[in-house]
């Protein structure tokens, strides 16, 4: 991790659009032969249905309203279209998890488009299987706990929600750190490697089913539902039996 | 056969509710609300309470039942053999699988709900049901406070000199309170440690692995945990939290001219409000929303700093701006503190130091 | 050679009499059982505090014979696959092997937290229900004020053992706890300091000092004051509500032996049963998936348990005012929600019976309890300050209620810093409205007319000791009730004794 510190250094978001800028042409040249044939065609036409209204169909984006896409690659693209939290209706609105309205194949496609026009790199990815659970656990402690909570439940930053953690994929887990959405940080290759990526997720999976060796996990968030469960259980039962026991005998 | 038992109770508590109910309402038909003084008046000693067959009259509360309910008393063993076969069970439990907590908590709880069980059940519909008179006694005799101030003052008779050693007892009492209150003292506190942290010119910044972090690792749009090299990572004084803004973004106070060099800004990571880590960054990348500016907040109770302008405070109850520690990149890439904090780090109270500058 | 006698009750007397040549227990022995109880469910609300706390003290020896009160760093190598590698102090480090490989000390650990958590809320609730019927009044005022000094200890009690713990939201709340002590103003900064002994973290003394206090003192403390607390109810007999028969000078119920014995000792068994099976099936405080506290970490949403609720609502919902003279820092800004806060709500707990002595002018004995509706203002100013404590402590966990509504939560914050103040008002007004309707209406709340005729206590008083009582209205009614004599002293404060 430390020697990759010094060789993959990331360039600010501002840098990399500016540097990229000039290399969308090319790259869509290059690209755009290479993609897989049909998908491209497809991507278009739903990206200038769903996404141009705001992004622009030149996807330079509007000012105040989207962000540009040139340069993001396809990682942001399958993050939001593949949680639903895009197309949004109303683009001043937090963007957050909905039923999305894309399949697989079409969200691939829109994001090989993207990708085609704007470039960028291809869609981070994260394995857990090759991550350890420890290491996912200590990272997310460090880095992401301060917003979505020890066990991935969310909750509030101001003026945005935190998002649970429940039903992200592996993937997501992979794009979101990578990219940062909304307002949360993103995280390079030479602060978060491959391997942590991989740990995070699996960390991140492992708390869908946390292990309750307790019983019952009333939503892992600690003592706010401990406390409705003290009084409207524990007390409330007692309460019952105190009414059995000192009904009044005339 | 738990669950039929449950049944059992259930139904039996429901009954006995019924016939509890049937003799309020008789009882309320019966009642005459002018016969309430009479009553009261009429004098029942805790014997005749006893008794059980009180004056004949109709306010007269008192009431002895002997239930004599075998049914009951059936229910009461079942219930008091079925506890001791959960008891035997958790016992099972424990040595076979003790880690089991939730068979142990239903064997050991059941069981004892059982017990529970058994003894409501005896004490409403097996033994002697009772509703007695119980007189409270008087709490104030009339001639009590003169009598016992009487008998004090007996004390005193023939002293002479009784001012004279009533103060000289106060002083050896306050004296002796004093000298056994005194050696707390040397518990605390030291208050001289307060103004202190690891930070002074020089110290690098690690991360919390102890890697020594470099100037181009800080990337925008991120956010770092730093500790100085060496030091205790445990002391309040200690962690700190490191961004890179665009340096087009900063609006650092004049006085703070050249402590972010790159546009790398380092805080206290322990906020000035109630010292819990401040942990939430937020970062839009595109702000919309009411999400203009990156943004730091303590998780605990949503103190919200903003880094640009020197951890000013935008929202919630900190008091003090979150310190910023002054950044040096030395020649060899590695971050440093170009200096100590002007300020304390932590929580506010008489003696804090506040920044120079807000 | 005597042939020994098998006769039960022979055998019996025997060891009575074993016992008494000993003692002398007779007269004692024969008043217990024959004290009267009287029958009313919410009289065994105190009762469930008091077995919870016997479940506190049994588990809570158990886990004391595991718990190591070091803040040494170690690193885990034990059996939890998540926390491998994991730095963590000695205090975390046994109770984490506690929880996970001692057998049945997880389900003991868990008991022991929920029984915290009802003891408290069986404590609150009691208080409401003395509040509200009155029975705090002369000559229960007293122990009014220990139970309310209980109330006291046992949320610093709580807080400790939550504390002692050294996992991520045990430290958040430790590091909150010496911030508010550092608040105090002018001491504030000494305060801390003696306690932590040194700036936070504290010293590697700090475990071991809270242990004692957690496992010693204030349990001694508590153990004592329960002690008086129930010497005095048994001194001066229970309240009870008014009813047939029932008068100031008498105690109308169930005797102790054998049917009230029999019913407690249930109430005690179900207690444990509640507590053991919560601890068995429903999980609390999972510090395994917490992880161990250290000063630069933190979690999103973190709380404490319910009982300091309301002091985070209060620290949430204030804003940054912070008093400062020069250089000196006057009052921090965790003084208003941490401090003085609490410093109210005690304040006007400990100073309401007198409070209403000096409203109402009603200086009697009191052993006949009043239906709420029956003292409409103290019923109503009761819900208002209740609903004031209760908004604050729902505001203290906004983040997480209501993080899904789309009002943002610094909105949420700026709203309730004055509608905090609006709604009690809102809700006593309305208590107070309900409560005079149900007065004219005579019906119960929840269940309608009931048959069940509950005389009020006046018509009892005022024929029986034939000296006039303010009728309800008017002893509720501040300044009213003033114009009534005092009850002449001696004999006749005891209403009813005199010739």
């Amino acid at each position: 991790m430390r020697s990759r510190r010094h060789h993959r250094r990331r360039f600010s978001a501002v840098a990399r659009v500016l540097a990229l800028v000039p290399l969308a042409g090319l790259l869509l040249c290059g690209l755009a032969s290479g993609a897989h044939a049909g998908a491209l065609p497809q991507g278009e036409s739903l990206f200038d249905a769903h996404c141009a209204s705001c992004h622009g169909y030149d996807l330079r984006g509007r000012r105040g309203v989207a962000p540009s896409l040139i340069g993001v690659g396809a990682g942001p693209v399958k993050f939001y279209l593949s949680t639903g939290r895009m197309p949004l209706a109303n683009p001043q609105d937090e963007p957050v998890r909905e039923t999305p309205i894309f399949d697989p194949s079409q969200i691939r496609s829109v994001a090989a488009y993207v990708r085609a026009i704007g470039g960028g790199p291809i869609a981070p990815t994260a394995d857990p299987a090759a991550g350890s659970l420890s290491l996912g656990f200590k990272l997310f402690d460090e880095n992401c706990a301060g917003c979505h909570s020890i066990v991935g439940r969310g909750g509030i930053a101001i003026n945005a929600q935190v998002p649970d953690l429940g039903q992200a994929t592996a993937d997501e887990v992979a794009e979101a750190i990578r990219m940062g959405p909304y307002v949360m940080p993103h995280f390079s290759t030479a602060q978060l490697d491959q391997h942590d990526l991989n740990s995070i997720a699996r960390y991140v999976l492992w708390t869908r089913h946390p292990d309750n060796a307790g019983g019952v996990g009333i939503y892992n968030i600690g003592p706010i539902p401990e406390g409705i469960v003290a009084w409207f259980v524990g007390l409330f039962a007692l309460v019952i039996v105190a009414r059995l026991i000192g009904e009044r005998l005339a | 056969m738990i669950a039929r038992l449950l049944a059992r109770i259930v139904a039996f508590a429901v009954a006995a509710r019924m016939a509890m109910r049937r003799r309020d309402s008789d009882l309320a038909g019966g009642e005459a609300p002018g016969a309430k003084a009479e009553v009261s008046g009429a004098a029942s000693e805790a014997s005749g309470a006893e008794a059980g067959s009180g004056p004949a009259d109709a306010e007269d509360p008192r009431r002895r039942e002997v239930p004599a309910n075998p049914r009951a008393e059936t229910l009461v063993a079942g219930l008091l053999l079925a506890a001791a076969l959960l008891a035997v069970a958790f016992i099972a439990v424990f040595v076979v699988t003790g880690l089991d907590t939730q068979l142990l908590g239903a064997a050991l709880g059941g069981s004892l709900a059982l017990i529970a069980a058994a003894a409501i059940v005896a004490g409403k519909s097996v033994v002697v049901q009772e509703t007695a008179i119980e007189e409270r006694g008087t709490l104030l005799e009339p001639e009590a406070p003169a009598r016992i101030v009487d008998a004090l003052s007996e004390a005193g008779e023939g002293v002479s000199r009784r001012g004279l050693i009533t103060c000289a007892a106060c002083v050896a009492g306050a004296a002796v309170t004093t000298a056994a209150v005194a050696p707390i003292a040397s518990i605390g506190p030291r208050l001289t440690a307060i103004h202190k942290t690891p930070w002074h010119r020089g110290v690098r910044f690690t991360d919390i692995d102890g890697r020594l972090y470099r100037a181009e690792d800080i990337t925008v749009g991120s956010l770092f945990t730093a500790l100085p090299e060496g030091a205790d990572p445990e002391l309040i004084g200690s962690p700190l939290i490191v961004l890179r803004l665009p340096e087009a973004m900063l609006h650092l106070p004049s006085s703070r001219r050249g402590w972010a060099p790159h546009g790398i800004l380092a805080f206290s990571k322990i906020c000035p409000h109630a010292a819990c880590a401040v942990s939430l960054y937020r970062y839009p990348e595109f702000p919309s929303g009411g999400n203009d500016q990156p943004a730091l907040t303590c998780p605990c109770h949503y103190s919200t700093f903003l880094p640009a302008e020197g951890g000013k405070l935008l929202f919630g109850p900190a008091g003090r701006p979150l310190p910023q520690l002054p950044v040096l990149i030395d020649p060899n890439g590695y971050l440093r503190a170009a200096g100590g904090f002007d300020e304390d780090v932590g929580p506010s109270w008489l003696d804090v130091r506040r920044p120079s500058q807000t | 050679m005597s042939v020994r006698d098998l006769n039960p009750r022979r055998q019996a007397e025997r060891v009575v009499r074993w016992n008494e040549e000993r003692i002398g227990a007779y007269q004692g022995i024969r008043g217990a059982m024959r004290y009267v109880f009287p029958d009313h469910w919410s009289f065994l609300v105190g009762e469930i505090a008091l077995y919870s706390f016997i479940v506190l003290i049994i588990t809570g020896v158990y886990l004391a014979l595991f718990y190591v009160p070091s803040t040494q760093q170690s690193v885990y190598h034990g059996s939890y696959v998540l926390l491998q590698g994991e730095q963590m102090s000695g205090a975390y480090r046994s109770v984490l092997d506690l929880s996970l490989d001692v057998p049945a000390g997880l389900l003991v650990r868990q008991t022991h937290h929920w029984a915290a958590d009802v003891f408290l809320a069986a404590i609150v609730l009691h208080m409401m229900r003395v509040f509200f019927t009155g029975a705090y009044r002369k000559p229960r005022d007293l122990n009014w004020y220990i139970g309310l000094t209980m109330l006291g200890l046992a949320i610093i009690e709580g807080f400790l053992g939550y504390s002692l713990v050294d996992d991520l939201l045990s430290g958040m709340g430790l590091a909150i706890a010496y911030s508010t002590a550092m608040s105090v103003p002018f001491i504030g900064g000494q305060f801390a300091n003696l306690v932590w002994d040194g700036p936070f973290p504290g010293s590697s003394r700090l475990f071991a000092r809270f242990e004692i206090i957690h496992v010693f003192i204030i349990p001694a403390i508590l153990t004592l004051l329960i002690t008086v607390h129930l010497a005095m109810i048994v001194r001066q007999h229970h309240s009870q509500f008014p009813g047939p028969g029932r008068r100031e000078q008498n105690v109308v119920g169930t005797p102790m032996w054998p049917a009230y014995a029999l019913r407690s000792l249930g109430l005690l068994f179900a207690v444990a049963a509640v507590l053991v099976l919560l601890g068995g099936l429903i999980q609390i405080n999972p510090i395994w998936q917490w992880g161990p506290y250290h000063t630069y970490l933190s979690e999103n949403g973190a709380q404490p348990d319910w009982y300091i609720g309301w002091l985070i609502g209060a620290l949430r919902l204030m804003p940054n005012w912070e008093v400062h003279i020069g250089g000196a820092t006057i009052i921090p800004s965790p003084f208003w929600g941490g401090v003085l806060f609490p410093t109210v709500v005690f304040g006007v707990l400990y100073a309401w019976p007198w409070l209403e002595r000096r409203i109402t002018g009603d200086r009697a004995i009191h052993h006949l309890d009043e239906r709420p509706r029956d003292r409409p203002i103290r019923t109503a100013i009761g819900t208002g300050f209740l609903s004031w404590v209760v908004l604050i402590f729902i505001i203290g966990a906004s983040d997480r209620l209501f993080f899904r509504l789309d009002i943002p939560y610094t909105s949420q914050i700026r709203f309730w810093r004055i509608g905090v103040w609006i709604v009690p008002l809102l809700i006593g007004g309305v208590t107070l409205m309900v409560c005079r309707h149900l007065q004219r209406t005579d019906t119960h709340p929840l269940r309608g007319w009931e048959g069940t005729i509950v005389e009020a206590p006046e018509t009892i008083d005022g024929a029986w000791s034939g000296q006039h009582v303010p009728s309800r209205v008017d002893a509720a009614t501040p300044g009213r009730g003033r114009s009534e004599e005092d009850p002449p002293p001696g004999p006749a404060d005891e209403r009813g004794r005199t010739p």
